[in-house]
């Protein structure tokens, strides 16, 4: 398997506001990894088997249109039913911190708000896949 | 006489070597004081001349380029008096949870002293789902008002006199059902539809371009839009049959430049589509109007409202060969840019929104919407939207911009930032129609990457620190608490829906529901103007999904490759 990091971003939801996730994806491969996007309209039994298929190091999810509170949850049930949680599920979206703090508590590992700089982002990642890789290797 | 000419010629030669003298010496000054470093470019990442002389407006004809308000190109302005004759109307959007709050929060508003209402649908709705439907889960009430029946129609606008009030409707691929709605709510007040005011956003193409909230394919989409323009014309005089809008385009990342020019693209394309129908331009256009944005760029946002009059007048005149000068008047709707507006020190969106409502009003839009504070974190709370209609009051009352009409024309700078959008709108147009139009654009994603890219460098800019944003890169308070109350929708709101829906169900006549849906199926199939069946649609409460769901058979769907 080569060493670059391999994420899938989606957009879950009806929502299709997607510029956000198309600055993030443009900026993730400019930084050198694998990037793949879903598009728009995504359910949650979509990412999760994309993700699986797609062998990623992580999922993220964008989502604009105050849905994060279903939608993300079910991003991890759909990821629990197919036994791949080792995957790391994160996003982005307009969310309040006390909201965020409640996902994280149901699976998904971090949340961005609008205003993250990008490159906040990108090495929130590849520490997060850094940490995931050693512990996989360790096992 | 010839001598006097002479002599105005040469004093004229004179001028302009004094000028370029005088530029010389000025440009070699400022160039030793000036940071050579730092790039002044404008929000587009357009660059931009350190200062703005008559040679960069010598081309420029007064009677040609710019004329007085109300004549032809209507540079400065399509009415002759502009706001001393009526001020913009004041039309703030909104619309959350259930009907029944969307309702209070419009009486609250109207109390407030704003003139129209604009009504915020939930993404369901947008995409033609009902509120049971599986894809709706979550998303019920949440970026607007859930609407599924006649009976949420017949809530929204409980107590609001539809024969005095107007009201703008932001609703796309759905559009024709939710005029259907509105006419027949209006009819059981006892208002017929030719009394009726207001605007129906109705632009599918900026759909596909930014917004990305379709149902059907671009071609089967854009009928239904000529379906309404048509129905319109003969039926709603006083209704805004469309509202081709800018407004996304600019949120999804656009430059102002490309605002300009797909919005204006798109804009023609409906008209040549409404042409091919058979419709005689002077009868329709006259009631097409426009929907842009105003975003940080206080000067450039100006020279963009200003160009696009001009271009449309000109177009509408020679490519379309309009007579009644109506038809040549664009007329917009503004609203101040959300993507803009920052989750951090969300107070600093108060001043951002007086700041783009401000250029809105110099550059003579004709109704305007200025974003709440909290707009990044949530829907706006009862404060926050008071504060936002509050700051156009205070522009219209304490300012003194209502005053003089056009107050900027004859700047050099702003002249030459209008010619400059101008060219750049013409140049997309062409290579627009080399690629075969907008449709042809829209389904190769040539837009969407040029929207895409446009995105990118802005955020670039960002992250480098190129681009300041206050409390966002620079200035920022650490450890910053969020102070602002935040609204919160009811997660019981999908169950009123849910309930509602059921009991529509309960109380109409199966048989007719299915007639009548068989029927618009059939319009369809036939391709005849769908507007009087789905309005027999609506009065026998038919859903919103199921009327999508009719017209689905027989127009399919439409999924966009992705594109980053």
């Amino acid at each position: 398997m080569s060493d670059k990091i391999r994420v899938l971003l989606a957009k879950a939801g009806l929502d299709g506001h997607d510029r956000g996730i198309k600055v993030i994806a443009a900026a993730m491969r400019d930084a050198g990894f694998e990037v793949i996007y879903t598009g728009l309209r995504q359910t949650p039994e979509m990412i999760a088997e994309a993700a699986l298929q797609e062998d990623v190091d992580a999922i993220g999810v964008s989502i604009l249109s105050g849905a994060h509170m279903t939608l993300f949850p079910l991003i991890y049930k759909a990821m629990e039913a197919r036994k791949c949680t080792d995957i790391i599920l994160f996003g982005g979206g307009i969310m309040t911190e006390e909201e965020m703090v409640i996902l994280h508590s149901q699976g998904t590992d971090k949340l961005f708000g609008p205003g993250t700089p990008t490159p906040d982002i990108i090495a929130y990642v590849k520490d997060v896949v850094a940490r995931k890789r050693k512990s996989e290797k360790i096992i | 006489m010839a001598e006097i000419k002479n002599q105005s010629a040469a004093s004229d030669q004179q001028f302009e070597d004094a000028l370029k003298k005088a530029h010389r010496e000025w440009k070699a000054a400022a160039d030793r004081s000036a940071n050579a470093k730092k790039k002044y470019v404008t929000v587009s990442s357009a660059p931009i001349d350190p200062l703005y002389t008559p040679e960069h407006v010598k081309d420029m004809d007064f009677f040609r380029d710019l004329n007085f308000p109300g004549e032809f190109p209507y540079t400065r302005g399509v009415h002759a008096s502009m706001y001393r004759g009526k001020p913009w109307t004041m039309r703030q959007f909104s619309g959350m949870g259930t009907p029944e709050q969307t309702n209070e929060r419009y009486h609250y508003l109207l109390s407030q002293g704003q003139h129209g209402l604009s009504v915020a649908f939930d993404l369901p709705t947008l995409m033609g789902y009902d509120s049971d439907h599986p894809r709706s889960l979550g998303e019920v009430g949440k970026c607007g008002v859930a609407v599924d029946t006649l009976l949420d129609m017949e809530k929204i606008f409980d107590g609001i006199d539809l024969a005095k009030i107007s009201t703008s409707m932001t609703i796309n691929a759905p559009a024709a059902i939710l005029l259907a709605m509105y006419i027949v709510v209006a009819e059981k007040q006892g208002v017929s539809m030719d009394k009726l005011s207001g605007t129906l956003q109705n632009d599918i193409l900026k759909e596909y371009i930014a917004q990305k909230e379709w149902i059907y394919p671009p071609e089967p989409s854009v009928q239904l839009i000529v379906d309404t323009i048509e129905f319109g014309t003969k039926h709603m005089p006083l209704w805004n049959t469309i509202s081709i809008s800018g407004y996304h385009i600019r949120e999804a990342g656009s430059t102002a430049a490309q605002e300009l020019a797909f919005t204006l693209a798109d804009g023609f394309t409906y008209i040549e589509k409404s042409i091919e129908r058979g419709l005689d331009v002077d009868d329709f256009a006259p009631r097409l109007s426009f929907f842009f944005s105003a975003h940080m760029d206080f000067f450039e946002e100006i020279a963009k409202y200003r160009a696009a009059r001009r271009i449309y007048a000109k177009r509408m005149r020679d490519k379309y060969g309009a007579k009644n000068p109506r038809s040549w008047m664009l007329r917009f709707h503004t609203q101040t840019a959300g993507c803009s507006l920052n989750a951090q020190q969300p107070e600093l969106n108060l001043v951002r929104t007086a700041l783009e409502g401000l250029s809105a009003v110099l550059g003579g839009t004709q109704s305007l919407h200025t974003n709440a504070m909290d707009e990044t974190l949530a829907l706006p709370s009862d404060k926050a939207a008071l504060l936002a209609l509050r700051t156009q009051q205070v522009l219209a009352h304490e300012t003194g911009v209502v005053n003089t009409i056009d107050p900027l024309g004859g700047s050099y700078f702003v002249e030459a930032l209008t010619s400059r959008i101008e060219a750049e709108a013409e140049a997309y147009f062409d290579e627009i129609d080399r690629r075969g139009g907008v449709m042809a654009c829209i389904e190769e994603g040539y837009l969407q990457r040029e929207l895409a890219r446009a995105a990118y460098i802005y955020q670039q800019e960002i992250d480098s620190k190129e681009r300041i944003i206050v409390g966002v890169n620079d200035y920022v308070l650490e450890n910053e608490k969020i102070e602002i109350p935040i609204l919160v929708i009811d997660p019981e709101v999908e169950a009123k829906q849910c309930a509602s829906i059921k009991k529509a169900k309960s109380i109409r006549n199966d048989k007719r529901v299915a007639e009548t849906l068989e029927e618009l199926r059939q319009a369809c199939r036939d391709n005849k103007n769908r507007m009087p069946f789905l309005i027999n649609c609506v009065r026998e409460y038919c859903t919103l999904g199921e009327m999508c769901l009719a017209m689905q058979d027989v127009f399919g769907d439409y999924v966009e490759p992705p594109i980053i």
